[in-house]
């Protein structure tokens, strides 16, 4: 078995290229599946027996929280194959996850509280689920101003490498808050072993979503991680090849 | 179209949670694209300075 591709991720110029062809194709689909999920969700659903046109909120909540989780665990193992294997490019993708994780973060917890206000009575609730999604965004703001604050890129990718892959523990606990505590938050109705707990005209929608949300942070990761990339290499020729397209 | 707008008595949850996950979508793609016009500035003007050397 020949590892070359996993060499070739390693190469500054070959990802550079490669982020730079990929993005617009990711941000291209990610637009049409947006509006194909938003017309699902908000015209062709049906409104839900107990919570009216208010459940229709799922459908930013949700993936929004998914991106939280996803894009911190995507971030935590780029933070770790730059620290084990010393890869620069892995660096560069980590610190590129952590400015989307957050905003996504941030629009999980609000578009929750909107949610919770007409459905719970209240916006806020110092809940297992809601807690840990918070802290979540802590570490998130914890892992950039830490990369602020030191300006030497190099020291500044390894100590923030390290709080990102101990801060990866937050990761499970969060998703399985719903199951280990009594909490105000609902099971998993769709991320869950067995069937999901939804009506197909109400599901569909959710999985565009999903996946739209998921193609979009791919194209905004493609393209911060060539700014970072950048901001890695000093003088060499390629990036005077590159920088002409 | 007034009863979409009205989402079931929903309207003043439903539509800000739409406005927020937009808002974070506008910044993302602001953001991508300003940090990457910067980097390629600034390595432009590395390679200029070392050129001038």
């Amino acid at each position: 078995m020949t590892f070359t591709w996993f060499h070739r991720l390693g190469s500054p110029p070959y990802v550079y290229g490669l982020a730079q062809r990929l993005a617009p194709w990711c941000a291209g689909s990610a637009l049409l599946l947006l509006l194909a999920g938003l017309w699902g969700g908000l015209v062709l659903a049906p409104p839900d027996y107990q919570q009216g046109d208010g459940f229709r909120i799922i459908y930013v909540h949700a993936p929004s929280a998914w991106l939280s989780l996803m894009v911190y665990t995507t971030m935590a193992l780029a933070a770790a194959v730059g620290l084990i294997w010393r890869i620069k490019v892995a660096h560069a993708a980590a610190a590129a996850c952590a400015p989307i994780g957050a905003s996504f973060t941030a629009a999980a917890l609000v578009t929750g509280a909107l949610w919770g206000r007409p459905m719970w009575g209240t916006y806020w609730q110092w809940d297992p689920r809601l807690t840990s999604e918070l802290i979540l965004f802590f570490l998130y703001l914890g892992y950039m101003g830490l990369r602020a604050s030191i300006e030497d890129t190099q020291r500044a990718d390894r100590a923030s490498a390290v709080l990102a892959v101990v801060g990866v523990v937050n990761v499970p606990v969060i998703h399985y808050s719903v199951t280990w505590w009594n909490s105000l938050h609902q099971a998993p109705s769709v991320m869950r072993l067995a069937k999901p707990t939804m009506a197909t005209s109400m599901l569909v929608p959710l999985l565009i979503m999903l996946l739209a949300f998921t193609l979009f942070f791919v194209a905004m990761l493609l393209v911060r991680l060539q700014a970072e990339i950048l901001r890695r290499e000093r003088a060499s020729t390629w990036i005077r090849e590159a920088l002409k397209r | 179209m007034r009863e979409f707008l009205d989402m079931g008595g929903y309207a003043a949850f439903v539509w800000p949670a739409y406005a927020v996950t937009a808002a974070a979508f506008l910044y993302n793609w602001v953001g991508a694209r300003r940090a990457l016009r910067e980097a390629r500035a600034a390595a432009r003007r590395r390679l200029a300075a070392g050129e001038g050397a």
